[in-house]
């Protein structure tokens, strides 16, 4: 009797579509590409805003403009998941423990959020004032 | 107690007759409180006794009976059939080759196992009179729950990187790495990173997160490999700013 052992190969291109749980990773890895575009727009705004009022003004143009305004809620929609999904991890990453006994994920899940409401809260008071 | 009919569709392949695998379909009758590896072996016992697969324990603490149910890594001795409609797709673990039907050959996981060097290295061996390596609870507590891992291999299943790339380590070695690091009668972890922290180690892993999903024993491979990642991160950090530290 031989040994003929059967390789079944994976698919190189088409893996992720295998299972609900590759296509929620692809989105999470996605999600990173329209943050990176997003700050590439907001430093275009930037250097825009170097060059006077006028090119700033125009750089607003094109922000609130039916473009500007489509990408920018696609952004943050992929924004808001990379948040929920990067924060949903961490009690894996960074479990923690309080006088022996180990905190619940749920808490440091719940905890990240509070920072991030508070943080959000402190820019946009900023940004009115 | 109600007797009902599934459909078992089982992949088999036969290395002296089948140039591929195929799928052949048997009616298992069963009942209510029967798991999908009662209906196997009622296949083996009843229907057809080439059918080739393992198990031993049937009771989730073997880790011998690890398949693809519906396209889900699982035990068939911890997945019943009653939570299935009328038919099941039984395929052997993805991304190992196909000894015989259900029975996969885990040689490259054996090796990958053995290279993390899963068991304690002591700081100083001591002697047998000298007593036990004693131990205390809380320090139990910090790798208790890596201790759970069986081998089954569901995570390497279930794991997309282990599929695209077989030189990654994985996650049941790389979680079984980490159960020793934290041990505190170990002194072996500057011997397991050359294997644990190089590129075929955690750094392969993308944090899918698909092992610590099908894992039985709720293991969490996913959270250990995260960890080496910082930890192995600090490592590296600590190199600059304290090169007489030791590895």
């Amino acid at each position: 009797m031989s040994r003929r052992p059967y390789i079944r190969k994976p698919s190189k291109s088409g893996w992720w579509l295998a299972q609900p749980r590759y296509v929620r990773y692809m989105l999470r890895e996605i999600s990173a590409l329209f943050i990176g575009l997003y700050v590439l727009v907001l430093m275009i705004g930037l250097y825009q805003l170097s060059q006077g009022k006028a090119a700033f003004d125009e750089f607003l143009a094109s922000a609130e403009g039916s473009l500007g305004l489509a990408f920018a809620v696609v952004a943050i929609l992929f924004a808001i998941y990379h948040t929920y999904t990067w924060f949903q991890v961490t009690p894996k990453a960074m479990p923690l423990t309080l006088g022996g006994k180990k905190i619940p994920g749920a808490f440091i899940i719940a905890a990240h959020w509070l920072g991030f409401v508070l943080l959000s809260a402190a820019m946009w008071l900023l940004v009115r004032s | 107690m109600s007797e009902r009919v599934i459909e078992l569709e089982i992949l088999r392949y036969d290395p002296e007759q089948d140039e591929t695998p195929r799928f052949q379909t048997y009616s298992v009758p069963y009942h209510d409180d029967w798991v999908v590896l009662d209906a196997i072996n009622y296949v083996k016992d009843e229907l057809d006794r080439t059918l080739s697969y393992r198990w031993s324990c049937h009771m989730a603490v073997c880790g011998s009976c690890g398949m693809v149910l519906n396209g889900e890594p699982a035990l068939a001795c911890h997945t019943f059939l009653r939570d299935y409609p009328d038919k099941i797709r039984v395929e052997p673990l993805q991304n190992f080759p196909i000894e015989r039907d259900l029975v996969v050959v885990m040689d490259d996981f054996i090796d990958k196992l053995g290279s993390v060097k899963p068991y304690v290295v002591a700081k100083q061996e001591q002697d047998v009179d000298d007593g036990e390596y004693l131990q205390s609870p809380a320090q139990l507590a910090k790798f208790k729950q890596y201790t759970a891992c069986i081998n089954c291999l569901l995570c390497y299943s279930a794991c997309p990187q282990y599929s695209l790339n077989d030189a990654f380590v994985g996650p049941a070695a790389l979680a079984l790495a980490h159960r020793y690091n934290l041990d505190s009668r170990d002194a072996g972890r500057s011997v397991r990173q050359d294997v644990v922290a190089s590129n075929e180690g955690i750094w392969e892993c993308s944090f899918v997160g698909a092992c610590s999903e099908v894992c039985p024993k709720s293991v969490d491979p996913a959270a250990a490999i995260q960890q080496t990642k910082i930890a192995s991160t600090g490592d590296y950090f600590l190199k600059f700013l304290m090169p007489w530290r030791r590895k």
